[in-house]
């Protein structure tokens, strides 16, 4: 046990100095990636100048606004670049032999990986993070309840676990097929819309919402920010926080699945 | 006044070439005939599913923004008018940007530095990404159907102006996309510096009308004049969805002239990049 934790701090903190070499990238990275959100301002004030300021969806111009930076903060955890595709790369060109021969668990070390990724992320973008939200305060009614916030931070944590265990299930497909391109552009095009970082999923109507609603995808987004401006709450919070870990336990299970049966048929391309 | 033949000459050389790129490119990807239609049709439900967030926006609002003239319609012709210019950047640069960077890291410059023939032309077309141009057929319909809603028959200055300017814009976000993609000589690596490209030209996604106020104003100002991102969408635009607009000559003039300067300004600054570019590898 004690030699396991021993590995496993080993990866965490050659993963972080790795992660590290990057910082200044990172913290300017992190300060482009609101440039969208300067779009975003004007688009909806357009928008609301023009229906009168009539609350959309339960949502006024500045609810738009938290909500848009709030799920910046969840796709801060959730997304995972790269990861389906290098899994299933390391199939493919049989990279992932690596992690056969040696007494490591391959789902393990990608995990810590991403922790360490993540950390390190956190740890750099938090000013950016911080100035961008400092700056938007006006469109925040407040810190929420403590309750709240827990569920926030939860529901945040539960979405790393999430979209690491369902990308990286994506990528076991490759032990399937050797090319999921395709099958990542479904997943990439579904998220982009549905998992709530382009617009509140409460928008869609009919049907349509209610099979958005149902998938797990809105957990990476719309979930916590929804939380957060209390959009959820009370039994629906509860039952939303069980459902959202129903889903990281099973996708949980169909990453250890996939890899298990995966390479009991894998055959080892490439040198 | 006659051009000279040697000139001549050098231009169909470079045509040659172009079309070699073309049909090289062609042949590749019919190589691989099922992925091309995957590819075909993925970007084409891409922009559907963009045309669709509009379609849901424009549920709840009639125009973006009081007295701007962009109606539902009127703005349709701008989306299709933006899936015009980015389906011609995906298809003929950004696979090439995309391996300029890895060229520089890798060392494998070397290679296209030693062909007779301008490395700026041959690392900007060599790899043509053919299905991309699958988003054409959506943004013509797209356009046809909005002009018609909107009632307006295109007149032949129009006809003549509006492919004119679609390629004016395609040149600005090219002139963009080239010196970041360079920067990678001087960094080591592109990664970064080439999704500021996408942050960038962010903001030429939507009416230029909608950067206004105390903020906006200054906004506006600067993606047209200092880095003329909002030119590239909104000029062909306005042609034929506010045909009427006062501004739009003025407008005509300056994305004429900025798509020279910046056009200029990418290749002064592609010629730094390759002076300081020292190979990586041997």
């Amino acid at each position: 046990m004690l030699a396991r934790v021993q590995t496993w701090w080993t990866v965490l903190s050659i993963s972080l100095s790795e992660r590290l070499v990057y910082r200044g990238d990172f913290a300017v990275g992190t300060l482009m990636r609101f440039l969208p959100f300067v779009t975003q301002i004007f688009l909806w004030a357009a928008i609301f100048e023009s229906n009168g300021n009539q609350p959309i969806a339960g949502y006024t111009y500045p609810d738009f606004m938290a909500y848009f930076l709030l799920t910046q903060v969840a796709r801060a955890f959730s997304s995972m670049p790269g990861l389906a595709s290098n899994v299933a790369l390391d199939i493919r060109d049989g990279t992932i032999k690596k992690y056969l021969i040696q007494p490591i668990d391959m789902v393990g070390f990608l995990l810590l990986k991403r922790v360490a990724h993540k950390l390190v992320y956190y740890i750099v973008a938090i000013a950016p993070f911080a100035l961008v939200f400092y700056l938007a305060r006006g469109f925040f009614g407040g810190w929420p309840e403590p309750a709240v916030l827990a569920a926030f931070f939860a529901s945040l944590v539960m979405s790393f676990l999430l979209g690491f265990f369902l990308e990286a299930t994506i990528g076991m497909v490759g032990f399937w097929f050797l090319e999921v391109s395709s099958l990542l552009f479904v997943y990439m095009l579904f998220s982009f819309f549905f998992s709530g970082h382009m617009f509140p999923i409460d928008m869609l109507p009919g049907f349509l919402g209610h099979f958005v609603q149902a998938l797990p995808l809105k957990f990476l987004a719309y979930f916590p920010a929804a939380v957060f401006l209390g959009k959820v709450t009370g039994q629906e919070l509860v039952i939303g926080l069980i459902v959202q870990a129903a889903w990281v336990v099973f996708f949980g299970v169909a990453c250890r699945a996939s890899f298990h049966y995966g390479v009991k048929r894998y055959s080892a391309y490439g040198g | 006044m006659a051009v000279p033949r040697a000139r001549t000459d050098e231009i169909a050389r470079y045509l040659r070439v172009a079309a070699t790129f073309a049909r090289n490119s062609l042949v590749r990807d019919m190589t691989f005939r099922a992925n091309f239609l995957i590819d075909a049709a993925t970007s084409i439900v891409w922009m559907l599913m963009n045309l669709a967030f509009y379609v849901l926006i424009f549920s709840f609002t009639t125009s973006l923004g009081v007295g701007t003239g962009w109606g539902k319609y009127q703005f349709f012709v701008f989306l299709a008018t933006g899936m015009f210019i980015n389906s011609l950047v995906q298809a003929f640069f950004m696979p090439n940007a995309n391996e300029f960077g890895e060229h520089i890291r890798t060392g494998r410059l070397d290679f296209a530095l030693v062909k007779p023939i301008d490395t700026q032309f041959l690392v900007s077309l060599s790899r043509i990404e053919w299905s991309s141009l699958s988003n054409f057929a959506v943004a013509a319909v797209l356009l046809g159907y909005s002009l018609v809603q909107i009632g307006h028959r295109p007149s032949v200055v129009e006809c003549v102006l509006y492919p004119f300017y679609v390629l004016c814009g395609v040149a600005v976000l090219y002139s963009l996309m080239m010196p970041l993609a360079a920067c990678a000589v001087w960094l080591g690596r592109n990664e970064s510096l080439y999704d500021y490209w996408f942050y960038v030209i962010n903001f030429s996604r939507y009416p230029m009308e909608i950067y206004r106020g105390t903020y906006g104003t200054p906004l506006r100002l600067f993606f047209t004049y200092m880095i003329p991102v909002l030119i590239v969408v909104n000029v062909p635009a306005r042609l034929l969805a506010k045909p009427l607009d006062p501004d739009n000559w003025w407008l005509a003039i300056c994305a004429f002239v900025a798509t020279l300067a910046s056009l200029a300004v990418s290749r002064w600054i592609f010629q730094r990049a390759l002076a300081s570019y020292r190979s990586a590898s041997s």
